[in-house]
């Protein structure tokens, strides 16, 4: 019984990886690959993390008990950190100029931060730095 | 249960040469920044693969460890890309 339900949660895991890694490959846009291949691979993680406790715990591998408490401490940790990676990267990708996709519906954060720009001049590069060299030849 | 551990390592090796894929394909640097966060992800679940494979429980500890040091890994290089132009 045990070794089913965790051969359940392992095979639905390990799909939910493969899809997530298949919308890195396909999607567009910078943002779209983040919102697919993080939120797909943190579940499938967490699912194949989640069946490796169900399974030490059931079946009685040696060291099996400290093996579930690191997998669910593991889980816990994924699940903690990978969103606010994600949402790094999606805010360092936007500052850093990366536009969005031309089929792209909406942009909130462009809209609130520059509301008087035109939608395509939103993403802003950080033109404020002199280029590199630019400085030392006017001396 | 070897046959499906098997079948396991082999789907997520797949997913990780698609990730593979994208870091070197990406045309900007976030790209390849969230393939790298993914790719990281990935070897989490890898190790608890290969942890009830061989049954020892120090690929855990490698998994722990493995994720707490791309969780940092992906923050610095976020933060190193807020302050850049994208091709930078």
């Amino acid at each position: 019984m045990n070794e089913i339900a965790a051969h359940i949660l392992i095979g639905v895991g390990l799909g939910f990886d493969l899809f997530g890694c298949i919308g890195l490959v396909r999607l567009p846009d910078v943002y779209n690959r983040v919102q697919a291949a993080t939120k797909c691979v943190t579940l499938g993680t967490c699912m194949i993390l989640v069946g490796t406790l169900v399974r030490a715990w059931g079946a009685g591998i040696e060291g099996g008990s400290a093996m579930g408490i690191k997998a669910l401490l593991c889980a816990v940790f994924i699940l903690l950190t990978s969103p606010v990676a994600a949402h790094a990267i999606a805010r360092g990708a936007y500052k850093s100029g990366v536009r969005l996709w031309e089929g792209s519906v909406i942009d909130r954060y462009g809209e609130e931060k520059h509301p008087s720009r035109p939608p395509d001049e939103r993403t802003e590069p950080a033109r404020t730095r002199e280029p590199l060299g630019a400085s030392r030849e006017g001396r | 249960m070897t046959t499906f551990l098997l079948i396991g390592a082999l789907v997520l090796l797949l997913s990780a040469f698609l990730c593979l894929y994208r870091i070197g394909q990406g045309p900007t640097a976030p790209d390849r920044t969230v393939a790298i966060d993914i790719l990281g992800t990935l070897v989490v679940g890898f190790c608890c693969i290969m942890a009830l494979w061989t049954g020892h429980d120090f690929y855990m500890n490698v998994a722990i460890a493995w994720a707490l040091l791309s969780f940092i890994g992906t923050i610095a290089l976020a933060k190193y890309l807020e302050g850049r132009y994208y091709d930078e």
